[in-house]
């Protein structure tokens, strides 16, 4: 089963696919761990029952995203080694340590307290189930931060030493951890998490708002994702902005192939808003573009010179159609997101944000959003670096295992039939758990399950708010 | 010098798989038994005695797996590529195996789909890990820091052998937690197959130990020479030991007792093989020495390590206190 494809071609397909599953669902647990821990604090601060029963609801979901963000990435911290093992020959012992940290600072710690946040409320007390909550959610951003470290010294490798069989031996932690894409890889990525959740959320909100504007809960979910799209939506594109000056510091042909500029332009470079890039003659072909303002954006000057692709070596630049496609998805996102917000302002001031059924449907039409852009974000990231796995100094051909065609094909196979029906089942059910409406009353068939029969005796404190009343107007 | 850093390295990755094995190896055995017990209330208690605690048994496989990467590059990227096959195998498994904790409660129709898919990924999950075992005994090839051998050299009578001992064993770990952690008619049951997996689990290692000395000279030397003979006639005899226990505990109807007594054969093999490999990490092909991170990486992580591991000991344990005592069956049916 090779298709006939390369090994190396085969494994590229697989660590995208499987990561892009891997990351869709953490990319979601981050924000719901953090969505989580504020509604469980304003639930012990205000003792209003609505956050309580938001609480339980949200925290089915994240059970069900959680579970498969942990399967998937195991088979990502296997891969390293089945299929780009002389990657992590050479690389092992900086890449390693990083990812050995995550493991002890972070996935124990979400691992360890998430049984408790889950189920044991009433075993261990408020305070102690607040600590277990926080833990999780803390937990899920040491993980991003260690994991986006690791990759991010990919992109722009510091503070190591190659010695004579060309291993990577690290000199500097310090520097190692702190690169200099890392500060802005971080930051844009874990703002990617909360403002996936964001929408998530929203949608949800704006569709239970559709059937019953009334509903309490409802109306709390709707207007936190709308606060949270108005206000981190701005300071993304912000980010988004300096990352792209630090890219064109460190990565140049990257820029470029992102920008979709085949030619330098030395006195100048326009914004190319659309085009079709066409590989087979290194030209953009029907360019729609404003001339200077690309330098003006990335060099703060119209008419500061800009390296194109031509300027670097053929065998050093990365491929063009899918960062110039993704990231123009991305950045395209990014604007509908604010828009959406300073609407919700809009409706807010108005007074009628819980009763404009256009903008409930806009909020539902941008649910998935989130989940997009991110994946549009990393294909720029990531493609944008070929050829190289580690930027400059290793290539993801010389990264490969002695690996044969077949077996990698076999696999992928296997990884694409298991996901599609596993992780489609959970998609499904996290749908029918959208659906529920949240309402006071705890009743519903799919609210069933491994917390509700772990052996517990009932507590004073939550029996009867969750109980009492169904949905009314505030 | 026993005390340097890629030995120190060595103990702490070897304590991880250990922990791996006891701990997952109870709730994967959990698994491996769903089929015996068909009633969907007993499948609710048996997933619910491992749901709070599952995912934290399953870290310490990231933890072994990405520690060797960290800290004996060189032995993870010639063993995981001669054992595609089985860790890919494995990792499917687990993908099952984990989804069913939710996948199950969250439909009414699929639940008996989630079920099978509980069971069948324990399973395979327990027998890759055993057949790897086995490949890692028989020795991998290297050849200029990469692997040498071909696709199916894993897959050998003893592998096969290893296999089925391991899902064996962690049969018994499940079924003496079983017993530990239920009530009734359940347990009565549990504690039936624990005899039976028990008497399987004793067969099988007597097997194993037999078969592997004359696998390899070196075993060989290890075992019968002296003076390590010396030593090495503590494992067995303990085994021994902890065989009566479990016996004496399932008969007698203790609770806790056999299923430390099961814990003690698993410690007692990881030991016996422990005392096989030393000084190889890859057997064969690559000591501990040869495959070690430089100094830099070995130091920088066990700063983390010597703090973090006794941290995350005593949060693992909280977690198992907070959730300890008999499960309540009544309370699955709400
Ligand atoms: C710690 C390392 C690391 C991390 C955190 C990520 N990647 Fe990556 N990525 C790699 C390490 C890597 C790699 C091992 O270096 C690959 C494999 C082949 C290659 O060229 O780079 C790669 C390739 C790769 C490719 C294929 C590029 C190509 O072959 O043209 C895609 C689409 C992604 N990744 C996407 C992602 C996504 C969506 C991530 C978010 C979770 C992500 N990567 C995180
Ligand atoms: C290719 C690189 C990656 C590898 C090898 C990897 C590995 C893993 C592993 C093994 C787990 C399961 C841990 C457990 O047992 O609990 C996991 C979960 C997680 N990962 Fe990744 N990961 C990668 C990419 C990323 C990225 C880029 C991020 C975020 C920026 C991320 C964030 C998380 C989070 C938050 C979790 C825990 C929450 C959840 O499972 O949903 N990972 N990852
Ligand atoms: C419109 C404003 C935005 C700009 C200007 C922008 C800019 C960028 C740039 C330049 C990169 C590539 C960095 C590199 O060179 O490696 C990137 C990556 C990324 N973007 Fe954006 N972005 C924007 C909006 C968004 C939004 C709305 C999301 C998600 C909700 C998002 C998620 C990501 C992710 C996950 C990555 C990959 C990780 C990384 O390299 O940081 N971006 N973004």
């Amino acid at each position: 089963m090779d298709f006939g494809m390369t090994a190396e071609m085969l494994a590229r397909i697989q660590f995208a696919f499987t990561v892009s599953f891997h990351f869709i669902f953490p990319a979601f647990s981050i924000g719901t761990a953090s969505y989580l821990m504020v509604l469980n604090g304003l639930w012990l601060w205000k003792r209003d029952p609505a956050y309580l029963r938001l609480f339980e609801y949200w925290k089915t979901i994240f059970a069900v995203t959680f579970g498969m963000g942990v399967v998937s990435g195991i088979v990502m911290s296997y891969q390293f080694g089945t299929n780009w093992s002389v990657f992590s020959d050479r690389a092992g012992a900086v890449i390693g340590p990083l990812m050995g940290y995550e493991v002890l600072t972070a996935f124990f710690l979400e691992a360890g307290f998430l049984g408790i946040a889950l189920f044991g409320r009433k075993r261990v007390g408020d305070a102690l189930h607040m600590v277990a909550v926080a833990a999780v959610a803390i937990g899920t951003l040491i993980s991003a931060t260690w994991i986006t470290s690791a990759n991010s010294w990919m992109h722009t490798p510091a503070g190591y030493s190659v010695d004579e069989i060309g291993r990577f031996i690290p000199e500097d932690w310090w520097a190692i951890i702190f690169n200099p894409s890392f500060p802005y890889r971080l930051t844009h990525t874990v703002l990617a998490a909360f403002l996936t959740t964001a929408f998530a959320v929203g949608a949800v909100g704006a569709w239970h708002l559709l059937q019953d504007k009334s509903n309490r809960q409802a109306r709390i979910m709707f207007s936190m994702a709308m606060w949270m799209a108005a206000i981190v939506t701005p300071i993304q594109i912000l980010v988004g902005d300096q990352h792209g000056l630090n890219t064109l510091e460190h990565q140049p042909a990257k820029i470029a192939a992102m920008e979709g500029h085949y030619e330098s332009h030395p006195d100048g470079a326009p914004l190319v808003l659309f085009g079709v890039p066409n590989e087979a003659e290194q030209r953009l072909d029907y360019a729609v573009e404003i001339p200077k303002l690309g330098s003006l954006i990335l060099m703060h000057d119209p008419n500061a010179p800009l390296d194109g692709l031509d300027a670097f070596p053929e065998d050093e630049r990365p491929p063009v159609v899918i960062p110039f496609y993704a990231f123009r998805i991305m950045v395209g996102i990014g604007f509908a997101m604010l828009g959406l917000g300073l609407w919700s302002l809009w409706a807010r001031w108005r007074g009628n944000i819980y009763s404009n059924p256009w903008l409930h449907r806009a909020a539902i039409v941008m649910g998935p959003s989130g989940f997009v852009a991110v994946l549009a974000g990393w294909y720029t990231t990531e493609v944008g670096r070929q050829p190289y796995t580690v930027y400059g100094l290793m290539r993801t051909a010389e990264s490969l295992s002695p690996v044969e065609a077949p077996a990698v094909g076999a696999s992928l196979v296997a990884f694409v039939v298991v996901y599609f029906l596993v992780f489609g089942a959970g998609v499904f059910y996290l749908f029918r758990l959208f659906r529920r409406p949240p309402i006071l009353e705890e009743d519903h068939e799919l609210d069933k399950g491994p917390h509700r029969a772990a052996g517990i005796t009932p507590g004073p404190a939550q029996e009867e708010p969750i109980r009492e009343g169904g949905s009314h107007a505030v | 010098m026993p005390f340097d850093l890629p030995t120190i390295w060595a103990a702490i990755i070897a304590f991880a798989v250990l922990a791996y094995v006891v701990l997952d190896g109870f709730d994967l055995g959990v698994g491996i038994l769903f089929p015996l017990f068909p009633h969907r209330h007993d499948r609710d208690v048996m997933t619910n005695s491992v749901a709070p605690v599952w995912d934290g048994n399953e870290t310490w496989l990231v933890l072994g797996g990405g520690g060797l990467m960290a800290v004996f590059p060189l032995a993870y990227a010639t063993v995981l590529p001669a054992l595609y096959i089985p860790i890919i195998l494995m990792l499917l498994g687990l993908i099952f195996r984990g989804v069913a904790f939710e996948f199950r409660w969250r439909t009414q129709r699929g639940s008996g789909w989630w079920d099978h898919g509980f069971w069948i990924g324990s399973t395979i999950a327990a027998f890759m890990q055993g057949i790897a075992l086995g490949a890692l005994v028989q020795g991998i090839q290297v050849a200029d820091r990469e692997y040498a051998g071909g696709w199916w050299d894993w897959l050998t009578p003893f592998s096969i052998v290893t296999g089925v001992a391991v899902v064996v064993g962690y049969a018994l770990l499940g079924a003496t937690w079983l017993n530990l952690k239920t009530t009734g008619d359940l347990q009565h049951r549990a504690r039936r197959i624990s005899m039976l997996a028990g008497v399987g689990t004793i067969v099988l290692i007597g097997i194993v130990s037999l078969w592997s000395p004359f696998i390899d000279e070196v075993y060989f030397e290890r075992w019968f020479g002296w003076p390590t003979a010396f030593f090495s006639a503590f494992v067995p005899t303990l085994i021994a030991l902890c065989a009566l226990a479990l016996w004496h505990g399932l008969t007698t109807d203790k609770h806790l007792q056999p299923f430390l007594a099961a814990l003690g054969l698993f410690v007692l093999s990881f030991a016996g093989l422990g005392i096989s490999f030393y000084p190889y990490i890859v057997p064969g092909a690559l000591t501990i020495h040869e495959a070690a991170a430089p100094e830099s990486s070995l130091i920088f992580l066990l700063v983390g390590a010597a703090v973090l591991i006794p941290i995350i000991l005593a949060y693992t344990g909280y977690a198992y206190w907070v959730f300890r005592g008999k499960i309540d069956p009544e309370e699955g049916y709400h």
